[in-house]
């Protein structure tokens, strides 16, 4: 890849992501570029589709749920384009691997409301939990399973009692148990993902430090 | 008879020759009752006792042929009796050892014979002939019981009218009867015998449980199992021993009796050779009596289980009234009212074996009212690892945890069937909680609060959800009031505490931060830490310690901290290497390795060290535990702790050291690492509980005298003064007091007190005062009263009065400590008057009777100045009636410091003539001479005093050379202490006064000795020494001019 258009690149997102430094955005920027395939295609426009994503998603952070999946990354996909591009893989990774509480906050938010009317539904959650008995009973018995615990998580999430989740109220919730950030399913990497993800894109940076 | 003796009698394990009857209370009766018959046949039926038997009965008799008398020919080795059978053969015939009878008169007359032994005999008969009737009677009569027998000896009856066969069949049916009568004997014993199983046991223990702890008011300090395992049987036994009937091991420590090993066993419960040491096996042997159960048997060791049992009892039956009540309200269907009865029924019968056996039916009973579901879940089905199991279990529990109905019931629903009239009008004053119908668990169910069924679904949840639906079932578990008790109980009851155990054990750091959040919060509940230590949930907990989250970590050692409050909690975080791994959380501060995306759910690295402190606190109380932090290099990461200003890391810290403390290894290293100044400093802060703390920590190891001078160093001893002020929180005060007390063992700290006013402000402590407070008050009185300026202080703010006052208590501490300042105060004139005056020295003289040796000694050392001081003082001691001799009599103590204190006592009171006489005459002079022989230099000095004095009187002088005092008294003089040679030397100047004494002191080298000690700086040892050398000298030349004269 042209080297100074790699520059130029580097610098405007570091511009507007904080969290790494330049060589390090420089170290996504290539593992991007190694997993689209493509690395002498124009930069801006290239990207990752859905599917490719989700095997990051998948073989890296390690998540499983292909609805959280799906809804990763439409979070990422800032632009609603279907296509993760560069900026857009910098910035969320920034989230991903180094998000401060408020950030992840957001981002987790953002994951759980789909239809962008900026609440989580009643449905919304019925969806995202549906999967979360696994009992061999009926369908019926575990809908109502499911139904109940949605009752519950609303209980103790819709402080202002509208049957929806806001983001004042998941902020709130959250702020008071901070175990709730993912109430409605993994959308963040585990820990250890990430320090094996770090260390494998930034091994160029860490090897050259000794 | 003969069934009797094959069925009911107790034969002991085949071996090899002929088997034995064992020695059981059952056998003993039975051979009794045989006794019985045969001594009374002569009586009752003369004529049959004439009946000749068809065999002999033959057995290996003790006796010998001298025994029989008249009716017999007896030879060297036979005896033959005179009656004989129809052939001339005698009836019975000896030759020693073998004995044959042939007649039930000729038994009776051997039994009459036999006296004594004949217990003996008859267990050695019964023995020999195994089957007796078929010598009696012949092999026909032996199966006289089967039906078809019967019929052909009737038809032998029939056939030959023989008065022979007559007689037989009334001899027949007297062993019959006699057979049955036995039967229903033993049976009768049968009935006394309860056997226990594992569940009667386990219930035993499980109520033991609950009335023990510390305090006067349980019955027991502990009760556990040595094993935490359980097989699926119900026993704890290793199966190697259940085979030997053993259910259980169980290490029970009464209040007044040391720790004790038992053995449940279906047999009854009895000691075993206890634990080897170092958590090694069980010595299995039985080592006394076996009980018929465990409370028996405790009644039986511990005094004190048995009187607070009798108090418990009340309180059990109170609560039994409660829960009874309920069944009996609500009677739903006409079935279940019968089958009440029936089960009162039972009761009834079984009645009198309650009362012997203390609460069979008590035992179940649950003891936490409004809980009345909680014996529902089973716990040993609560221990199928709930996560397996998909489906919801609970119902299906409920409804079958009833297997403790006897298994007798049909047969008692018959017999009360009979008695119905007589039951319905008392179904409801039985207890019947043992057998409580199961739909009757169904009713209670509905009263159970609200929180119980919400909790009940969550736990659902947990168990059936992913790791979504559980942290959701966790954090709004969390919301329910974890601190209050019935949440708590209801989250074990529904199984929800090993999902939360399990849940430890899972990958998922999401889940077991929100199930330790739980824990944390539950385990404050004395219950459930019991059941997460029975549920293994502390390897977990001190495996999570290890874990590179912190909260977990803090977690972790939060529940461990509230878990590990009893012993064998303790032992168990031990044991997993738990302590390790808390001493390692101290060292958090330092190493940093943490995950680069920790801000989400990280803490400080200040609360990892908080809550590992705080987990050592708890942990602490074992001393082994102590050790195991001392070794794990706990001391210097506490001490580095000691320097943040972190109250709530410091109030584990200083917590975890005050406990420690008690340990003279850790004295030792708290002053090596200079951790004495960061708690004096600590003393500063605003924070009570630290305060009080830090004090305690002072007060142990204040005893130290390096100790007491850094306190001063490092500016200790003001705050501890103005502590004094407050008396508000009285653990505190006592906390103070104590270390205001141990560091006034140094005169310098005395002196600071002196310019705090301590010294006043600790007189108006001695008024409206808890115990623990009163001892360190007074005991710091007592070391500030040795200067004679705190003395007047002491007693121009009015302490005398309060000081006396303590004398009529009976706190041993608090004893020792009001004497020895009494004592301290008497050695001021002025304050002995009022102590005088108030009657003081006679109370102190009453404390001599005390039975605890240190109060005796402590009573006897004050009395010293008291009579010194006392103004006429001779008539003062005369005037206790018995006191003299009381005195005299405490020399035959075996303690040294009370035979030192009473030396010293008797010293005093010898200055007095007529006292003297008086004591002399109580025999002082022979037990003064008796303790000659020690090597204690205290007990020397005052010995030798109180001899030097008691020589004034009488011929004492002498009496003491004929009770071999003074050889011993030469030998002090090589000792290294010059008190002690001072108090010898004048007693040898006293003794020399007599001419044979001189001779026995040149005998045993005194004059070299005494030589020596003439160039003493000491001007009384130069004289007493000097002056015995002259009385032995004059001696000598008395006799050399004897001799030429």
């Amino acid at each position: 890849m042209d080297p100074k258009a790699l520059k130029k690149l580097v610098e405007s997102i570091s511009n507007t992501v904080k969290s790494f430094k330049k060589s390090e955005v420089e170290c996504l920027i290539r593992l991007f570029h190694k997993l689209v395939g493509r690395a002498d295609v124009r930069l801006d426009n290239v990207g990752l589709d859905r599917n490719a994503f989700r095997g990051i998603l998948y073989s890296i952070f390690g998540m499983t749920d292909d609805v959280l999946m799906n809804r990763v990354f439409f979070a990422f996909d800032k632009d609603n384009d279907n296509c993760i591009n560069v900026k857009e893989w910098v910035k969320g990774l920034s989230v991903f691997l180094r998000g401060t509480f408020e950030e992840r906050l957001k981002f987790c938010f953002e994951v759980y409301y789909l239809n962008g009317d900026g609440y989580i539904s009643r449905e919304e959650i019925f969806d995202m939990l549906k999967n979360s008995l696994h009992q061999p009973s009926s369908e019926e018995e575990t809908d109502e399973g499911i139904k109940e615990l949605v009752d519950i998580t609303l209980k103790k999430m819709d402080y202002d009692n509208d049957g929806k989740i806001s983001f004042a109220d998941f902020e709130k919730a959250v702020k008071e148990e901070r175990l709730l950030l993912e109430v409605f399913g993994p959308c963040l990497p585990e820990a250890k993902n990430c320090l094996d993800f770090e260390a494998l894109a930034f091994r160029h940076i860490l090897t050259s430090r000794f | 008879m003969g069934v009797a003796l094959t069925r009911s009698a107790q034969w002991t394990a085949a071996g090899r020759g002929t088997r034995t009857l064992e020695t059981t209370p059952l056998n003993e009766a039975i051979l009794k009752e045989i006794i019985m018959f045969v001594e009374s046949f002569i009586y009752k039926y003369p004529q049959e006792a004439h009946y000749v038997f068809v065999d002999p009965l033959e057995w290996k008799t003790n006796l010998n042929p001298s025994a029989f008398e008249s009716g017999y020919s007896v030879s060297e080795t036979t005896v033959k009796s005179e009656e004989v059978d129809k052939n001339g053969k005698p009836l019975l015939f000896l030759s020693v050892p073998q004995i044959k009878v042939r007649s039930f008169g000729q038994l009776a007359r051997l039994l009459l014979i036999a006296k004594n032994t004949k217990f003996q005999e008859a267990q050695a008969c019964v023995e020999a002939n195994r089957n007796p009737i078929a010598k009696i009677l012949g092999l026909d009569y032996d199966t006289l019981t089967e039906d078809s027998s019967k019929v052909n000896i009737l038809d032998k009856i029939i056939k030959e009218d023989d008065p022979e066969i007559d007689m037989k069949m009334k001899i027949a049916m007297l062993l019959k009867q006699l057979d049955l009568h036995l039967l229903n004997h033993s049976l009768k014993h049968i009935s006394l015998e309860i056997r226990l199983n594992p569940g009667t046991v386990k219930n035993d223990i499980e109520l033991l449980k609950r009335f023990s702890g510390k305090g006067e008011h349980t019955v027991l300090e502990y009760i556990d199992y040595t094993s935490d395992y359980e097989f699926s049987n119900g026993c704890r036994a290793p199966p190697w021993r259940q085979v030997h009937g053993e259910i259980c091991y169980v290490l029970v420590k009464p209040h007044d009796v040391e720790t004790l090993c038992v053995t449940c066993s279906s047999e009854g419960v009895f000691l075993n050779g206890g634990k080897t040491e170092d958590e090694g096996e069980i010595n299995y042997e039985r080592k006394g009596a076996v009980y018929k159960d465990l409370v028996t048997f405790l009644k039986e060791k511990s005094a004190k289980f048995s009187e607070n049992m009798s108090k418990q009892e009340f309180a059990f039956s109170e609560e039994q009234q409660k829960e009874k009540d309920q069944p009996n309200e609500e009677p739903k269907k006409e079935e279940a009212i019968t089958f009440r009865k029936a089960v009162t029924g039972s009761d009834r019968s079984t009645q009198e074996k309650n009362q012997i056996n203390f609460g069979k039916t008590r035992m179940t009973k649950r003891l936490e009212p409004s809980l009345n579901w909680k014996a529902t879940v089973d716990s040993k089905e609560r221990r199928s690892l709930v996560r397996d199991s998909q489906e919801e279990k609970h119902i299906g529990r409920l409804e079958k945890a009833r297997p403790s109905v006897s298994p007798g019931r049909a047969q008692i629903v018959r017999k009360s069937a009979e008695k119905i009239e007589e039951i319905i009008s008392e179904s409801s004053s039985e207890s019947e909680e043992d057998e409580e119908p199961p739909d009757h668990r169904q009713e209670a169910n509905a009263d159970l609060p609200s929180e119980y069924w919400q909790i009940q679904k969550l736990v659902k949840y947990l168990k059936g959800g992913n790791q979504t639906a559980t942290v959701i079932a966790l954090c709004s578990m969390k919301d329910f009031n974890l601190a209050h008790e019935t949440c708590q109980l209801a989250i074990r009851d529904v199984g929800g505490l090993e999902v939360l155990i399990n849940l430890l054990d899972t990958d998922e750091v999401k889940c077991k931060i929100g199930s330790l959040k739980i824990l944390k919060e539950i385990s404050h509940n004395p219950q459930i830490r019991r059941n997460i230590v029975d549920l293994g949930g502390l390897p977990i907990m001190v495996k999570i310690l290890d874990s590179p989250y912190k909260t977990l970590k803090c977690l972790a050692a939060e529940t461990i901290a509230n878990v590990a409050k009893f012993r064998r909690a303790r032992r168990a975080v031990r044991s997993h290497g738990g302590i390790t791994k808390l001493v390692a959380l101290l060292d958090c501060g330092q190493n940093s390795t943490e995950p680069a995306q920790s801000s989400l759910y990280e803490t400080r690295d200040m609360e990892v060290a908080r809550c590992g402190a705080l987990a050592l606190w708890s942990c602490s109380k074992s001393y082994a535990n102590k050790e195991a932090i001392r070794k794990a290099g706990g001391i210097p990461l506490l001490a580095r702790l000691l320097k943040t200003s972190h109250e709530n890391v410091l109030i584990p810290v200083v917590g975890t050291l005050q406990e420690c403390a008690s340990e003279e290894s850790y004295r030792a290293a708290i002053k090596a690492e200079r951790i004495i100044e960061n708690l004096v400093k600590n003393l500063n802060s605003e924070n009570e509980q630290l305060q009080e703390h830090c004090a305690m920590a002072i007060y142990q190891c204040a005893e130290d005298e390096e100790t007491r001078d850094l306190v001063r160093l490092h500016g200790g001893l003001k705050p501890l003064a103005s502590l004094l002020n407050n008396t508000d929180n009285k653990e505190r005060l006592a906390a103070v007091t104590g270390a205001i007390w141990k560091c006034s063992i140094s005169k310098e700290n005395v002196t600071k007190f002196r310019e705090y006013k301590a010294i006043e402000t600790l007189v108006g402590l001695l008024t409206d005062q808890p115990e623990e407070v009163l001892v360190n008050v007074v005991g710091a009185l007592g070391e500030c009263c040795q200067e004679y300026e705190n003395r007047v202080i002491v007693r121009k703010c009015g302490g005398i009065q309060p000081l006396v006052n303590l004398l009529v208590g009976i706190n041993q501490a608090l004893l020792v400590n009001v004497t020895k300042a009494v004592g301290a105060c008497a050695l001021e004139p002025e304050s002995m008057t009022i102590i005088d005056r108030l009657d003081g020295v006679r109370l102190l003289w009453s404390l001599l009777k005390n039975p605890h040796p240190d109060v005796k000694a402590s009573a006897a050392w004050a009395l010293c100045p008291c009579i010194q001081n006392a103004k006429d003082a001779g008539e003062m001691v005369r005037s206790f009636v018995g006191g003299l001799e009381l005195v005299v009599n405490l020399l035959k103590s075996d303690n040294k410091e009370v035979l030192a204190s009473v030396c010293a006592a008797i010293t005093n009171i010898a200055k007095d003539q007529e006292n003297l006489a008086v004591i002399t005459d109580h025999g002082v002079v022979p037990l003064l001479s008796k303790l000659a022989n020690t090597n204690s230099d205290k007990l020397r000095h005052h010995l030798a005093e109180a001899i030097s004095h008691c020589c004034m009187w009488g011929r004492n002088r002498v009496a003491f050379g004929e009770h071999n005092a003074v050889a011993p008294l030469v030998r002090y003089l090589k000792s290294n202490d010059t008190n002690v040679h001072r108090a010898t030397a004048q007693a040898l100047y006293q003794l020399s006064e007599d001419a044979d004494n001189c001779i026995t002191m040149h005998e045993n080298g005194a004059v070299k000795l005494l030589l020596d000690m003439v160039g003493s700086p000491d001007q009384e040892l130069q004289e007493a020494a000097a002056g015995c050398i002259s009385n032995i000298r004059r001696l000598a030349l008395a006799t050399e001019k004897a001799r030429y004269t």
